[in-house]
């Protein structure tokens, strides 16, 4: 019985045309896909893709050899009125032993660039020979949102230069986070910067990887983490060296708003408890290591764990009522009275 | 003088029946009490069957609430707390609750009848593991009536199942809860190798033994081996909970990377204990509807175990991004990968049997055929993973779940599902509707396709699992600039497809049941044992235990020469002044070493069949590990009484006459 499907040529064309349908599902759009997996922009993210690439075409090889085996197979023996008992064969052991080789064949041809990208993208750079050195983050999940400490960068009061929710790296350095946690397991992955790597208490985990070109990065919390797992997302923002280097000069200095919240704001800040568990460099007693670093807030693009932009409405939303916004985030609903809320608002805007 | 007789035969149904056995010196209940009190692995099997379909319905609800929540961006259906419960008991349900104890359902029912048993070795034991599934099960889910339903994951991660970060009761009833569910399994394993390994039909060695035997046993032994890890696991996490020890207390030197290396040591192997089960019911269906034997038995026998041997090895696979380090990840890589080649055999031997067959697209074929098509799939992506750097971009994202629902739904459940249809008449006497069946499987095959197809796309997306609401800024939705349209919404709808296929299986069932018992013995031309009996089997199973003279012996023995046909039809045998039948699964003429085998094999009497009381004191004795499990949450005291309780009716239960 020949095979159904017309000519060799009208075959080729569905197999090429099956891979391209599959590739534009699986890739997407970059304006539309700020999380995508397969739109590497660094070298360790690129040497994932490399590898996902192969592999992706050799299981396209397989899946096609196999499903369209066995549907011939289905069509091919289907039974028809009129036939005979089929012979009844019990194995043939030349065939047996060859497709127990051909699959092991296969998986050592993955299994070489695997563990060579392995051992690639465990390559700690803060030993390397060249003596370049990286940036180091220490990354800290908490429950629900990221902490970024640079512990290069010291503070006019000794403390380290604190963030949170947004990490500002530069391009074209290699950027070593360290990441951990001091509550419950999470796990920091951005996408389009690397794969992720778990924050587990009592560990130090490592991730390197070096931006080739300014821009956004949208990254989420991936391990199951309570309540707000969903909530803890985060972002990248890879800045031209000269770029960051302003950033840190001025971030390292407490931040000057503006002379109508000057006063009020700090004060407002602190008659409603707000200093508790937040920090503002330069306001005295706001030093609460419970929640977000808010010394330079107002900078920042995003809020929450960047669930939502930081604009002031969104913001008087927040302080209004976070267990609305969040439910079952640790700040409490403090009851602020609608003249702080604007104060503090406009306040913490102003913190850039 | 050959020693064989009336026997059982698609075209005469009569069956060399006994009358019906004495039940010993107790009395036999009637109605309900005698399904409380029953030992019998048949019925034990239904109950095994019915009782995990239930949770299946339970668990299939919870996915469904699921996929409303998460159907468009900043979904309201459920909150972010009532989610987080949802997948918790969707996993722990559909694993625990419904595969588990339904592949155990198909255990009960068609290993004692393959083998040519009357019964598994400890029939009460038997009954002990099944009432101590129903209440551990139903203990877990009681959660909801307290605190709320357990929400650390199926996978109950440490330190967020620590009491620091649950303090409430809902993970002590998970905790507790496996801890039952464990105590059944392992009851359950071992009276399956006990009977495995002891009670085969005279003649059937261990490669003559049916296909799917040999899964029970594997899982069996999966089962005994895996289970103590994650008891050792929960023991701890119970001590860190209940009396402030620190083994995974991180901020008092504990490590919670142990909570996840004893939990996937178990973890892993249990994925083979899901999916072995269905790969043996395939591996039964596939010959029978193509009309062949089972292509490279021998082949697919060592495959089964070299899977089920190299599954302790892989468990960190679980772990590629807690960071163990290059050299480990490269280590469980090689070893995941390892596993792929047994499963790509039983594929290939799949095919193989396939190959020159007359393959009919009965229900129980379709749901075969589709097992081996998205278990290739499943498989695929499965592999993708064991490659460490495209796992850091795949671990806990949409590709993930994608994946093993396509093993666990396309494999484990499509497996299941074929098993019911195929052994369904054996079962109840009554056939399921084919039209409806078909319809059945493709209403499944093309919302499962639906369903989990499109999270791979979500999961290169960058989708994280366990998310109970995503923006429409997030790249997950917002076809032709709509935010509700994306994948999510599609894969929601195509889970209500699912849903209206299991809703029409269970018309089918219903129907049939309603329907006449009209199943003959061997429906579909089959080739083990348990199709030579009436359908459903009499208690007793076999009144004379058959004698086996080769692999498929029931289809050997359908086809046997004339000669051998002939000379069965003289003899006829008298045994303690009753005429017995005796079925002998004999393709050719015996030789006088087999007849004297065979004689020897006759010297028991059939009026004392062993058959087991029914008893009362398995269900009272799971019942003392349930107030156990209640006691360590509401006071040591009914935990004690539980414990005094337990001591007693096993007691009670020693002492009580078997037969």
């Amino acid at each position: 019985m020949p095979f159904p499907g017309a000519s060799g040529r009208r075959r080729n064309l569905l197999i090429l045309g099956l891979g391209v349908a599959l590739l534009v599902l699986l890739t997407g759009c970059a304006a539309e896909v700020p999380h995508s997996t397969v739109m590497p922009k660094t070298d360790a993210a690129r040497k994932i893709q490399d590898l996902y690439v192969f592999v992706f075409w050799l299981s396209v090889v397989v899946f096609i050899g196999v499903q369209g085996g066995l549907l011939y197979v289905l069509w091919r023996y289907r039974a028809r009125p009129g036939h005979e008992l089929p012979e009844q064969t019990h194995g043939n052991t030349t065939l047996e032993v060859s497709w127990t080789i051909l699959p092991a064949v296969i998986l050592v041809i993955m299994a070489v660039p695997t563990i060579q990208t392995i051992f690639a993208l465990e390559t700690d750079p803060e030993t390397s020979p060249d003596g370049s050195k990286p940036l180091i983050v220490e990354v800290t999940g908490k429950q629900w949102w990221w902490e970024f400490k640079y512990p290069e960068v010291t503070l006019p009061n000794g403390e380290v230069l604190t963030t949170a929710n947004e990490l500002i790296i530069p391009t074209g350095r290699t950027v070593s986070l360290h990441i951990s946690s001091d509550n419950v397991i999470h796990s920091f992955w951005v996408q389009q910067l690397t794969g992720k790597i778990d924050a587990i208490p009592n560990h130090d985990n490592h991730l390197w990887f070096t931006a080739e070109e300014p821009g956004q990065y949208f990254g989420q919390c991936a391990e199951y983490c309570g309540v707000q797992h969903a909530q803890m997302r985060m972002n990248v923002i890879a800045m031209t060296p000269t770029d960051y280097q302003a950033w840190v000069a001025k971030t390292s200095k407490p931040a000057t708003p503006p002379a109508d919240v000057a006063e009020i704001g700090p004060q407002t800040f602190t008659d409603n408890g707000c200093f508790a568990c937040h920090t503002i460099d330069g306001v005295q007693n706001a030093n609460g290591k419970v929640g977000p670093n808010l010394s330079h807030f107002g900078s920042r693009t995003t809020m929450a764990a960047g669930i939502m932009q930081n604009t002031p409405e969104n913001l008087q939303r927040w302080i209004e009522d976070p267990q609305a916004v969040k439910p079952g985030n640790v700040m409490p609903n403090l009851h602020v009275r609608p003249r702080d809320v604007e104060v503090l608002v406009s306040y913490l805007q102003s913190l850039k | 003088m050959a020693v064989t007789l009336p026997r059982p035969s698609p075209a005469a149904p009569e069956q060399p029946v006994q009358a019906a056995p004495a039940y010993g010196t107790l009395p036999a209940y009637r109605g309900f009490l005698s399904w409380l009190t029953t030992v019998d692995h048949k019925r034990i099997g239904l109950l095994y069957g019915c009782t995990a379909f239930c949770f299946f319905l339970l668990g299939g609800v919870e996915a469904l609430m699921i996929r409303v929540q998460l159907a468009t961006p900043n979904g309201t259906f459920v909150s972010p707390d009532a989610f987080n419960q949802l997948f918790t008991m969707h996993g722990t349900t559909m694993i625990f609750l419904f595969v588990m104890p339904m592949s155990v359902a198909f255990f009960n029912y068609v290993v004692p009848l393959q083998i040519g048993a009357p019964d598994v070795a400890f029939p009460r034991l038997n009954a002990f593991s099944y009432w101590t599934f129903l209440f551990g099960g139903i203990f877990m889910n009681a959660s909801y009536f307290v605190d709320g339903l357990p929400d650390g994951g199926w996978f109950g991660y440490a330190p967020l199942t620590t009491l620091q970060f649950s303090p409430s009761h809902r993970i002590d009833f998970w905790m507790l809860g496996l801890q039952v569910l464990g105590v059944a399994s392992l009851a359950g394993a071992f009276n399956f190798l006990v009977t495995i390994i002891n009670m085969r039909a005279p003649g059937m060695s261990l490669m003559r033994m049916p296909i799917f035997t040999w899964n029970t046993l594997i899982t069996s032994f999966l089962l005994v081996f895996a289970f103590p890890a994650i008891t050792v696991a929960l023991i701890l996490l119970m001590f860190d909970r209940f009396y402030g020890t620190n083994f995974y207390y991180a901020p008092n030197g504990g490590d919670p990377v142990l909570w996840q290396h004893l939990f996937w040591i178990f973890g892993h192997p249990e994925v083979y204990i899901l999916i072995l089960p269905a790969m043996g019911m395939v591996s039964e269906i596939l010959p029978v509807f193509s009309k062949k034997p089972l292509f490279g038995y021998p082949f697919v026998v060592y495959a089964t175990a070299a899977i089920g041997f190299i599954g302790f090895g892989v468990w960190s696979h679980h772990m590629f991004t807690t960071g163990l380090g290059p050299i480990a990840n490269s280590f469980f890589a090689a070893s995941t990968m390892l596993i792929a080649v047994p499963t790509g055999v039983k594929i290939f031997n799949w095919m193989g049997t396939m190959w020159g067959g007359a393959i009919r697209f009965t229900t129980p074929m379709l749901f075969s055929i589709g097992f081996v098509s998205m278990f290739t799939i499943g498989g695929l992506s499965g592999v993708m993973h064991a490659v460490v750097p495209i796992d850091m971009q795949h671990q806990d994202s949409y590709f993930v779940v994608a994946h093993f629902h396509y093993v666990l739904f396309g494999g484990a459940i499509f497996g299941i599902f074929g098993g019911i249809f195929f052994w369904f008449p054996k079962f109840t006497g009554h056939m399921l509707n084919e039209k409806l069946g078909k319809w059945t499987f493709w209403l499944i095959f093309s919302g499962f396709n639906l369903t989990f197809g499109p999270m791979h796309f979500l999961g290169v997306d960058g989708m994280p699992r366990r998310i109970y609401t995503y923006g429409p800024q997030q790249g997950w939705s917002g076809w032709f600039g709509q935010d509700w349209l994306g994948w999510n919404m599609v894969v929601s709808i195509a889970a209500f497809v699912i849903a209206a296929g299991v809703a029409l299986f269970m018309y089918n069932v219903f129907q049939a049941l309603r329907g006449p018992k009209n199943a003959p013995n061997d429906p579909w031309d089959s080739a083990t044992l348990e199709w030579s009996l009436p359908s459903p089997p009499p208690v007793y199973n076999f009144a004379v235990p058959p004698i086996v003279h080769s692999r498929d012996a029931f289809w050997a023995w359908k086809r046997r020469p004339q000669a051998v046909e002939a000379a069965e039809s003289e003899a006829t045998v008298t045994v303690a002044g009753h005429t017995v039948g005796h079925v002998d699964f004999e393709d050719q003429p015996a030789s006088e070493e087999y007849l004297a085998q065979e004689r020897n094999a006759y010297h028991y009497d059939p009026t004392t069949f062993h058959i087991p009381n029914p008893s009362f004191f398995p269900i009272i004795a799971a019942f003392g590990l349930i107030m156990m499990a209640v006691g360590m949450i509401f006071g040591y005291a009914i935990a004690v009484a539980g414990f005094l309780y337990l001591v007693i009716a096993v007691g009670g239960w020693a002492m009580e006459p078997t037969s």
